[in-house]
Formats: structure tokens, sequence, C-alpha cells
């Protein structure tokens, strides 16, 4: 793992991850906005909140001139994984790739585009982009990952231990899915009613004393999210109804990347997170009418900017 | 006979210009808007649009200066009801009060200050255009029988049918008025939040098929409500709904509520999906999506106070 590391994608957790990881190995970060590359090129990135440095990484838009890595990290929006996977052809040698990606199915789509062992991961990290130098770290929560089809958990192991020498916390075990599915289940919920509410992840998000109170609606969708991961056949890791209940009394008031997107604009990735629980619903014959009902609302406010 | 209408805006303005222009009807208006009643005062109320009328009417902020009348008209919007009535209700200690406003509880929160109360529901509509000038959009029925629980005599009831009807303001007297109110409430109900939550008119909700059966399920508790409750739907809220997605009818319409978050103005969504759901609880009607939207409507109105 010393052979250099890929960094592709240049939001919040890639800037964290490219930021971090170059205190500790060769770090190229891949963006797509050639501004973005050279601003971080010439000052770094800066890393406030939960720490305070500037790393030093490089940064290009095109990783066609550089020396071959032997590690990189997706850490694309779902929609780019694609894009950067097949950057990532014949450019690893036998290295390895990381994805990060919320929602389900990336690793499929980074396969599709070469034999390497993968990792996947999940990340409850979360910052605010502040610039494209300067990443605020405001959730030092971990990253978990763990072997993708037959890679070994060694890998995983020796991964998350360079993530931590790094200065972010990581952690890694054998098996992903009751972790992934967990966050999937938090986010699907938690992205969706802040994107149509425009509230950051806040108290309202538990508040069970009325009868038309959010907190009825959040855990009403994670409910039908759990019956989802059961008939899929996997025991959560985490119960998503505490780590709601948890991260509201932070009092961080954690923007979700989803409203962000919406507020911006930009197509969001609903259709990676809340649509995978609904296509898995689906699959599985279970009714999830909540779920539905706020995947198809984001999808038509989605529709009405873009 | 001496009519008081209370809350002047645009449908409270339509009943009360058409209402002076009978010579054996003397209108007064109740409402808070200073520069609205000082122009009603002095220049007459002004419709246009669908009719031209100026309307002698004495209008008020100060609801001690209204002298008794036999007819109150309530049209505020919804969650000013019960200020607006405690206000008036002396002048109305001898007369019957008639809510024409949108959803339902109004009738409830007007009987706690007047014995004799009716039930309406109304379709004209229009907006004001400035201080004493409203402009009549649409043209349409009303429809007003008593309050059930606290109701005014059938005659009384055709008394203001009559008034409203040789007005110009065609209004049918019935036994039961719930019907038409449950079927404007679900036709409501099941539009405006789609429309305020993904910014879309009311055409584009209706030819997104996934968008279109959340509607459809929206206005299958409501009507499962109203069975409940032995209420007969006048005509089917589906239908109603199909039409007005019509290019030629109000496809390119923007809901009131989604007007109302565009400006950022507290919803009637308590009296709509809220109302709804309120009925369906005291029935044991499960209202899980009237429920869902409700909480996400105001939870958008929560995150204006952030």
């Amino acid at each position: 793992m010393t052979d250099g590391i890929w960094v592709i994608g240049g939001g919040v957790i890639g800037s964290l991850f490219a930021a971090h990881l170059s205190r500790v190995a060769e770090v190229t970060l891949l963006c797509r906005r050639a501004e973005h590359a050279a601003a971080v090129s010439e000052n770094g990135i800066r890393v406030s909140g939960r720490a305070d440095f500037v790393g030093r990484p490089r940064a290009s838009t095109d990783p066609t001139g550089l020396a071959d890595a032997g590690f990189a990290i997706v850490a694309t929006k779902a929609n780019d994984v694609e894009t950067a996977a097949a950057q990532l052809e014949g450019r690893l040698g036998d290295g390895s790739v990381m994805t990060v990606q919320n929602g389900l199915g990336a690793e499929e789509v980074v396969r599709d585009h070469g034999s390497w062992p993968q990792l996947s991961a999940v990340t409850f990290m979360s910052g605010t982009k502040l610039a494209d130098d300067h990443v605020e770290y405001v959730l030092d929560t971990p990253t978990w990952l763990a072997p993708y089809e037959d890679a070994p958990l060694e890998l995983a192991e020796r991964t998350a231990s360079l993530i931590v020498e790094s200065g972010l916390k990581a952690e890694a075990m054998p098996d992903l899915e009751p972790a992934r599915w967990s966050k999937l289940i938090f986010n699907a919920t938690v992205n969706s009613v802040a994107a149509l509410t425009g509230l950051p992840h806040d108290h309202h998000f538990a508040e069970l004393e009325q009868p038309t109170d959010l907190g009825h609606l959040v855990r009403g969708l994670m409910d039908e999210g759990k019956q989802i991961a059961a008939a899929a056949g996997i025991a959560l890791r985490e119960d998503p109804w505490e780590m709601n209940v948890l991260a509201t009394q932070r009092g961080s008031r954690h923007y979700p990347s989803m409203l962000e997107d919406v507020e911006a604009r930009r197509p969001t990735e609903v259709d990676f997170i809340t649509g995978a629980l609904v296509r898995e619903a689906e699959r599985r014959s279970v009714e999830a009418p909540l779920m539905t009902a706020v995947y198809r609302l984001v999808k038509a406010r989605e529709a009405s900017y873009l | 006979m001496r009519v008081t209408v209370v809350g002047c805006g645009a449908v409270g303005s339509l009943f009360a210009a058409n209402l002076a222009q009978l010579d054996d009807v003397e209108v007064w208006a109740f409402d808070l808007d200073r520069e609205h009643v000082a122009a009603i005062n002095s220049n007459g109320l002004r419709l246009s649009g669908a009719g031209e009328v100026v309307g002698e009417v004495r209008a008020t902020t100060d609801a001690a200066e209204l002298p008794p009348s036999d007819f109150g008209i309530v049209a505020t919007k919804c969650m000013h009801t019960a200020a607006a009535i405690e206000a008036t209700a002396p002048s109305f200690a001898d007369g019957a009060v008639c809510s024409v406003q949108n959803g339902v509880g109004n009738e409830e929160a007007i009987a706690e200050r007047v014995e004799r109360v009716i039930r309406g529901t109304t379709f004209p509509a229009g907006r004001v255009v400035e201080p004493g000038h409203v402009q009549w959009d649409v043209k349409g029925d009303t429809t007003i029988g008593p309050f059930e629980p606290s109701p005014a005599p059938a005659v009384e009831v055709e008394r203001l049918a009559d008034a409203c009807t040789r007005a110009g303001m065609p209004t049918q007297a019935v036994a039961d008025a719930r019907g038409p109110q449950w079927r404007k409430l679900i036709f409501n109900a099941a539009t405006n939040p789609i429309g305020a939550l993904t910014g879309l008119t009311h055409g584009r909700v209706c030819e997104d098929p996934a968008l279109r059966r959340l509607v459809s399920k929206l206005v299958d508790e409501g009507k499962a409500v109203a069975t409940a409750q032995g209420i007969e739907l006048d005509a089917d809220p589906e239908e109603l709904i199909d039409h007005a997605a019509r290019p030629d009818v109000a496809y390119d319409h923007k809901a009131s509520m989604l007007q109302d978050v565009e400006a950022r103005r507290p919803t009637e969504i308590d009296y709509l999906n809220g109302g709804i759901a309120r009925f369906g609880r005291e029935q044991r009607v499960p209202t899980p999506l009237n429920d869902a939207v409700t909480a996400l409507i105001k939870g958008l109105e929560a995150s204006w106070t952030l």
C-alpha cells in the first residue's frame, strides 16, 4: 500500500480521505473541475473542525499521465461511480479498490471494470465543504470496511489501520452488510425527509409528542426499512432509530447531502439510497408505502428543477 | 338583513361585494388588514375578472364596532378561525354563522362561541390584487347546511342561500353539507401538499404515474375516513383531480399550499391532511400517508424558523 493512493471524488468524504491520508502516504486526489485540482495543488486541503491541519495531496482531473496507484478509494457520488471506475481500468496493477458510496450497488459497477480485490465501505464521518481547498470535519464517526466477494479480510484490516494512522476512524469487519444496511435505512430516511422539509438533521427528527410530529414519520420509515432488511436476511448492526435519536441529541444540526443537493438544484442520490430500498422491497414483496411515498416525492422534487 | 363577513380576503370579498348589491342586505366586513379596510371604506369593495362589481361594505379592524348581525360568513384562513370568532362572537348573539373555509374543523371552532352554525363549502376563487380590490378568478357553487352538533335551523340556512344566490353567488341549502365539504377536502388534501413538497403544478403532478398513484392513495384514505362517518361524497374526488389536470382547466395551476410555501406563509395543512388524520383517529381509520404529508409540511414550516 505504499504504491500511492488515488482518491477519486473531491466532495466532503473524498477531501477528508485525501487530506488525512496524504499525511501517511502518497495521495492524488482526482476531481472533475480543473480549478478544484489547481486549488488543491496550490494550497493543499485545509481541514478544520474535528482536526486542524493542511493536507498536501496532489490533485488532477485526469489520471492519464500519473503513475499507477496501488490503492484507490472511489469516493464520488453514487451517480458518478461508473465514470470513476472507467478511469481505473488497467491502472492499478495488483492494487485494490475501495468503494464508499451511499446506498447499494457501487461494488458491482466497479467490478465490471477490473478483477482487482475490492473493499466495501460505508462511512459515518461527515463534514461541510467550505471551499475546494477547505473542508470542515464535523462528525468523526468511523468508516467501516469489509472485503467484497473473495478479497481477504487482511486487506480490510491493513486498510483500516492506514486510515486510523492518518487520523480518521475506521474499523474492519468480515461482513459489511449489517453495517451497510443500518446506514442505508438511516440515510434513506434522514436524507429524504431533510430534502423534502428543508430541515437539517435536528431534534425535529426524533420528536414524538404530537401525532403529527416528524419523529413518527421517521420511525415509520425506519420500521419499513427494518422489515425490508429482515426480508433480505440482514441482521442490522445498529438500530437506525437509535442512531437517529443519538445523532439528533448531539445538537450538531447536520445538513444531509440530499438536502444540499435539492437546495443547489443538483441531481440527488435518491435512486441509490431511498430508491435502493424501494426496489429491494418490491423484489421481496415487502409493503413499504411510506418509503415509496418519500422516494416518489424526492424524485418529483428533482423533476421540478432538472 | 345584516351580514358580517369575517375575514375579507379573496373569498370573503366575493361574498361581501356581491351580497352588498342586494337592497335588503347590509354588509359589514371584519378584517385585520388596515389598508384593505380603509380602501373598502373610502372606495367600496371592488371585484373584477369573472364579474365587475363594486360593493358598498362597512369594514372595520375593530370587532367592537360590529353591530348585531343576522348572519356571519367566516372566510379566514383556517388557523385564524378561533381568534376571529372569539373577537366577533358578540355580534352573532342572535345570528347564525356559516363557514366557507377550506378544510375541516372550522365549524367546530365556530361552535365554541356561537350557538347556530352552518357548514359551508365554496368553489369560487380569487386573489387580492391591491387594498379594496379583488380579482375574481373562478365562479363556482356554494353548498351550505346545518352543522349537526350546533345546527342553524333549515329556514335560516335557506334564507342565507337565497340571499347569496340572488347576489350572484349560486348557493344551495342542503340537509347534510358534509358530502361536498369532504369531496373538496379530499381533493385539496390529495393534491395541495404534493404540489407544495415537489414544486410541481397540478398537471405535472398528475402526469407522473407514480406520483398520481400517491395522490390516489391519499384520496383512498380520505374516502375511508368519510365513509366511517357515514358521509356520502357528492362526487368522486378522482374525477375532479383528473379534470383539473387538463391543459384547458388547471394544468399550470400551482396549488395554494405551494404558493404559501414559496412565500413562506403558514399553510392550512392542519385542517386538510391533518384534519383527515384527526377524524381518522376518532374513527379508528388509519391514515398513514396523510399523517406522513402532514408531518412533512409541518417540518417544512419549521425549517423557516431555524
